[in-house]
């Protein structure tokens, strides 16, 4: 079935956005492409796809890292670091980064997922090196805390909302609010702060990253029954306004919304960031391409061993502990000439939905399941502006949100340059909240661009009416199965518990096994993953 | 003609005499303005009006009687162009014409011509119908009471509501409204022949008032004519800024998003106090670097310097450094400065520019407007100082514009601390600018800044505010702008903008 302009509009948008103001002709930019992750060969997979390599196609190496993400480059690093050289990184797209991907065009570099890294507390000492590696880090105060050079955290204005008409500075929608919306507001801050400041007998944080080093005492475990709504509830909070933030803080980092997101996981969001109570949380590193750039030096680092545009078909190992090396096995997507690697181990930096389809007996041998790792589907679309909107209120920020919109507005590519006037880039995003997932994982896949990009400046019209003539060019991307959800019960599901344990000589290392999709998750589960590796090949 | 449409002649006489005198008294405020010297300009203004109504009554006999209504319809037509299109005209060609006082005072003497026209012929058109006594003092009267009329509405209500060009198109509209009527009021007195012409034109004049009038609405806005207060000779919106330009009595001024930037009274003051201190210590200075400063004032004083033999101003707008073009007075007061063959304009975001650049400076002025937006904010941050270090000559001096000490104490400071946090040296200063108050500045420096500095030879005798004594007094701060507490200006807080909105905000 595919919808009608209208249908879509309201599917995405919600009944609203038409009576917005929806013209019966509406005008697209001249030049935009869709893109999106290479569904095909993932589907052959599923159909059973399975090549075998001819005998000279085979290939000895220490260690196959299977997928050249934020995981899988930030393991690369670490066996690097460790002296390991010999080892592959096998990506199945044609570039490297997964959901922290980056574009490029004249005007400027702009991301195309995950887009900032809040500075991370001094808890976080691998991440601070990669960002002193990157130059990011000026120094490091008394504590450990890396003082970050100004060029690299997000400039102000950092966010501002539209809300009635308006643009105001913030997130929150102060306009209009009444006292005890006020009063909410401030007793959810204290809160927070509560949570902030809480450690448990061991003196671990409630709610740190990566979340490893969170406490796993009942009195912050059992937050994970309950939904970040149902917990606002409990709390007497009805404030429209302050559920609205929470929603909204939901969706944009976990894709989910507060109804059905993990009331641990929404406090995360906040408590984590902060590093002492009564402070305002940590502030955003981010570049022009956001995480790209991240990638970007990650991928530097592993120069050649980086194979981008490997399809891995099967993984395979001998069933006795110890039997012979890992078969990791693949094609390349476009000519389908398939090849191996014979590894001593492989390291698994792809979803665990994945793991279920390539590694053979994954399901059989080990009992794992799978089916609590739940994964939500966005949308991004970057638009190339000839020229800013013509608006009023509070200035073009850094990220831009629309209240009451279903998309979470946004972030503008040249904010870093300190360019403010003329053309630029906005890279918008939407994440699919519905709970119907597979229903609308179809109609994702059978949108046309003009579809997609008509929702897109139908979403953007509401703030800024000129959006239509000033857009010179609009890509979107469509991310199926974009980010890991953190529904209620997943951060304490046994399924995730045990997902990153090792299978034999396959170690895991994704951001799926945090139950939540992040940056640091990934990095520090792929410095975990190379930390198995390394020991085991030092016993070895 | 029965009675109601005598009382709607009246009403008309009414409506003749305010407009008449709107127009006398837009010509005098115009004058003054423009030219200055208000007693002579409104004397002479009034008397060549009124000499002028005079011709026009005497050739009001001219007029044979068959053609009174039709004349009567067409001189009002007149008087709505003539007069309607007055100030628009005059503001327009004040920039852009030598002989200004000759289309001036031909265009008073035209409308008082016009205007001295119309109640003769209305009373031509009226005496088949009144007594003689009846008649003059009726006319007589409304024509006194349209006067007291005009000359309250106009102080009062027309010049600041509507500002000087509206109140014109608007004048002008209610005489051409005037002369439409009066197709259909003096009916029995005109030809059907031409009738439809006649009211062709009326509708015609009447357009093309309500077009300049919506016109002025998007040049100028309502609001903006209020704020400024004096009235605007030529604005414009660029893709960066709104610039404006306006002229009283006294001189003309650069407004830019609302905010004063020069009044041409005493911007010598400003502009040489920004200037000198910087070049007068380092010796020679050959490359001086600009930032911002787009009206050329400051690059006239730094070329006074004969050391200088390499200028590069930039200026995100080049809407500013092309407005002399546009504005000879602002060439004249600027001496084509940006012209020189020694100064190099470029149009960037000088936070783009500086740190895409590697050419170092013996001397940087900066003449950034105020902080008030975050866009201008990050000009004054620590990491726009530190890409400003990348650009000094290890001896190289900077002047920094860096708003009211008084007004803004906390900015003032705010810009001094951010400075000092990135490494540089200062010696704040200040001058007191009547246009603006009292005004500050910082010198900076990666070395320690002379105590004492010398204006070069050259300059002796040269400058109307500085003289070596007052320079080196102008770093002499009185206790009521001594140093506050602020915060660090970075990217990331933006506390300058911050600072400067709320205490600017409670001086307004």
């Amino acid at each position: 079935m595919r919808l009608n302009r209208r249908e879509m509009i309201v599917a995405m948008l919600g009944a609203q956005a038409l009576l917005a103001g929806c013209s019966a002709s509406p005008q697209l930019p001249p030049a935009g492409e869709l893109f999106g992750q290479s569904f095909e060969i993932g589907h052959r997979l599923r159909d059973g796809f399975r090549p075998q390599p001819d005998q000279s196609a085979w290939r000895e190496v220490q260690v196959v890292i299977v997928g050249g993400g934020a995981a899988g480059l930030a393991a690369a690093r670490q066996l690097h670091q460790a002296g390991c050289a010999d080892f592959v990184v096998l990506e199945l797209e044609p570039v490297a980064g997964g959901t922290s991907r980056s574009g490029q065009c004249d005007l400027s570099a702009y991301p195309w997922a995950a887009h900032y890294v809040p500075v991370p507390l001094p808890h976080n000492q691998p991440l601070i090196a990669l960002l002193q590696e990157l130059g990011v880090v000026e120094s490091l105060a008394d504590d450990g805390s890396p003082v970050i050079r100004e060029e690299f955290l997000c400039r102000e204005p950092e966010e501002r909302v539209f809300f009635q008409k308006e643009w105001i500075e913030g997130l929150y929608p102060v306009t209009g609010a009444s006292p005890e919306d006020l009063a909410e507001l401030a007793a959810f801050r204290r809160e927070i702060d509560r949570w902030a400041a809480w450690r448990d007998a061991a003196g671990h944080r409630a709610f740190a990253i990566p979340t490893r080093l969170c406490s796993d005492d009942p009195e912050v475990t059992r937050l994970d029954q309950l939904s970040m709504a149902e917990w606002l509830r409990q709390q007497g909070w009805t404030s429209a306004r302050l559920h609205w933030v929470v929603d909204y803080s939901c969706r944009d980092d976990y894709g989910l919304p507060a109804e059905r997101t993990s009331a641990w996981a929404g406090l995360l969001y906040f408590a984590a960031r902060l590093k002492m109570p009564g402070d305002e949380h940590q502030p955003f590193i981010t570049w022009p391409e956001g995480n790209g750039h991240l990638i970007a030096h990650l991928a530097a680092l592993a120069g050649p061993r980086l194979q981008t545009g490997f399809a891995v078909t099967q993984i395979r190992q001998a069933a006795k502990p110890g039997g012979g090396p890992v078969e990791v096995l693949g094609v390349n997507p476009v000519s389908l000439a398939a090849s191996g690697f014979k590894a001593r181990h492989v390291i698994f930096a792809a979803p665990q939905f994945l793991a279920t389809r390539l590694v053979e007996g994954f399901s059989n041998r080990t009992a794992r399941k799978v089916d609590d790792f739940q994964y939500g589907s966005w949308f991004v679309a970057n638009l190339q502006l000839r020229d800013r909107p013509r608006e009023s209120g509070f200035p073009l920020c850094w990220d831009n949100v629309i209240h009451g919109s279903r998309s979470l507005g946004y972030v503008v590519a040249t904010h870093q340059s300190g360019r403010d006037h003329g053309p630029t880039v906005l890279t918008w995003y939407y994440p699919f909240c519905e709970a119907d997932i597979h229903g609308i994982r179809e109609q994702l896949l059978q949108a046309t661009w003009a579809d997609l990009a008509d929702v897109v400046l139908t979403d953007l019209e509401a703030a800024h009416p000129d959006i239509r003539s000033l857009t010179t060019r609009l890509d979107i991307f469509r991310w199926g199965h974009a980010m890991i959800q953190p529904r209620q019960g997943f951060h304490t599901s046994s399924q995730r518990l045990a997902a990153s344990l090792p299978d034999g000589r396959i170690h895991f290392a994704n951001t799926d096994l945090s139950g939540i999709a992040l940056f640091e998750e990934a990095f520090d589960h792929g410095c975990r993953a190379a930390d198995e590796v390394l020991a085991q090949l030092s016993n070895s | 003609m029965n009675r109601a449409p005598l009382l709607l002649l009246y009403l008309n006489v009414l409506v003749i005499a305010t407009c008449g005198l709107v127009y006398e008294l837009l010509a005098g405020t115009l004058a003054s303005y423009l030219l200055g010297d208000s007693v002579t300009q409104f004397s002479l203004i009034i008397g060549l009006y009124l000499s002028a109504m005079g011709a026009g009554a005497w050739l009001s006999r001219l007029v044979p009687d068959p053609r009174l209504g039709r004349c009567f319809i067409e001189v009002e037509l007149a008087v709505a162009l003539l007069g309607g299109f007055s100030a628009p005209l005059l503001f327009l060609a004040f920039s852009r014409l030598e002989v200004f006082g000759v289309l001036l005072y031909g265009m008073v003497f035209a409308i008082g011509l016009l205007v001295g026209l119309e109640l003769p012929l209305l009373m031509r058109i009226l005496k088949g119908h009144l007594d003689f006594e009846d008649l003059v003092s009726r006319v007589l009267t409304f024509d006194y009471a349209g006067a007291l009329f005009a000359s309250l509405l106009f102080p009062l209500l027309l010049v600041p509501r509507l500002g000087l060009v509206r109140t014109s198109l608007l004048c002008g509209i209610l005489n051409a409204g005037v002369g439409l009527w009066g197709t259909t009021l003096l009916r029995p007195l005109l030809t059907t022949r031409g009738l439809g012409g006649l009211r062709g034109r009326a509708c015609l004049v009447i357009g093309l008032l309500a077009a300049a009038l919506i016109k002025a609405d998007s040049l100028t806005s309502l609001a903006e004519e209020g704020a400024i207060g004096h009235p605007i000779l030529h604005a414009e919106s660029t893709p960066y800024q709104r610039i404006v330009l306006t002229k009283n009595e006294r001189g003309f001024q650069l407004h830019l998003n609302g905010h004063l930037q020069f009044n041409s009274v005493d911007e010598h003051r400003y502009h040489e106090a920004l200037v000198h201190p910087a070049l007068s210590t380092v010796r020679p200075p050959q490359s001086v670097l600009v930032l911002g400063g787009g009206d050329g004032l400051a690059v006239r004083e730094i070329l006074r310097h004969r050391s200088v033999k390499k200028v590069t101003l930039v200026d995100l707008d080049p809407g500013m450094t092309t407005l002399a073009d546009r504005f000879p007075p602002l060439e004249q007061l600027s001496r084509s400065a940006l012209k020189d063959p020694r100064v190099t304009v470029i149009n960037d975001d000088a936070f783009v520019w500086i740190s895409g650049d590697d050419t170092r400076f013996d001397a940087v002025i900066i003449d950034f407007p105020d902080p008030g937006t975050f866009a201008i904010g990050k000009l004054y941050s620590t990491r726009f100082y530190r890409l400003l270090q990348q650009r000094l000559r290890p001896d190289a001096l900077v002047s920094i514009q860096c708003t009211s000490p008084l007004v803004a104490p906390r900015s003032y400071w705010c810009i001094v601390k951010t400075l000092e946090a990135v490494g540089f040296h200062v010696r704040p200063y200040h001058a007191a600018v009547p246009s603006f108050g009292e005004w500050g500045y910082v010198l900076a420096a990666m070395k320690p800044v002379p105590q004492r500095l010398t204006l070069p030879p050259e300059l002796a005798g040269e400058l109307r505010f500085l003289t070596d004594g007052i320079l080196n007094s102008l770093f002499e701060l009185p206790p009521d702008l001594k140093r506050v507490d602020a915060d660090i200006n970075q990217l990331n807080s933006q506390a300058l903008v911050r600072y400067y909105d709320q205490e600017w905000g409670a001086w307004k």
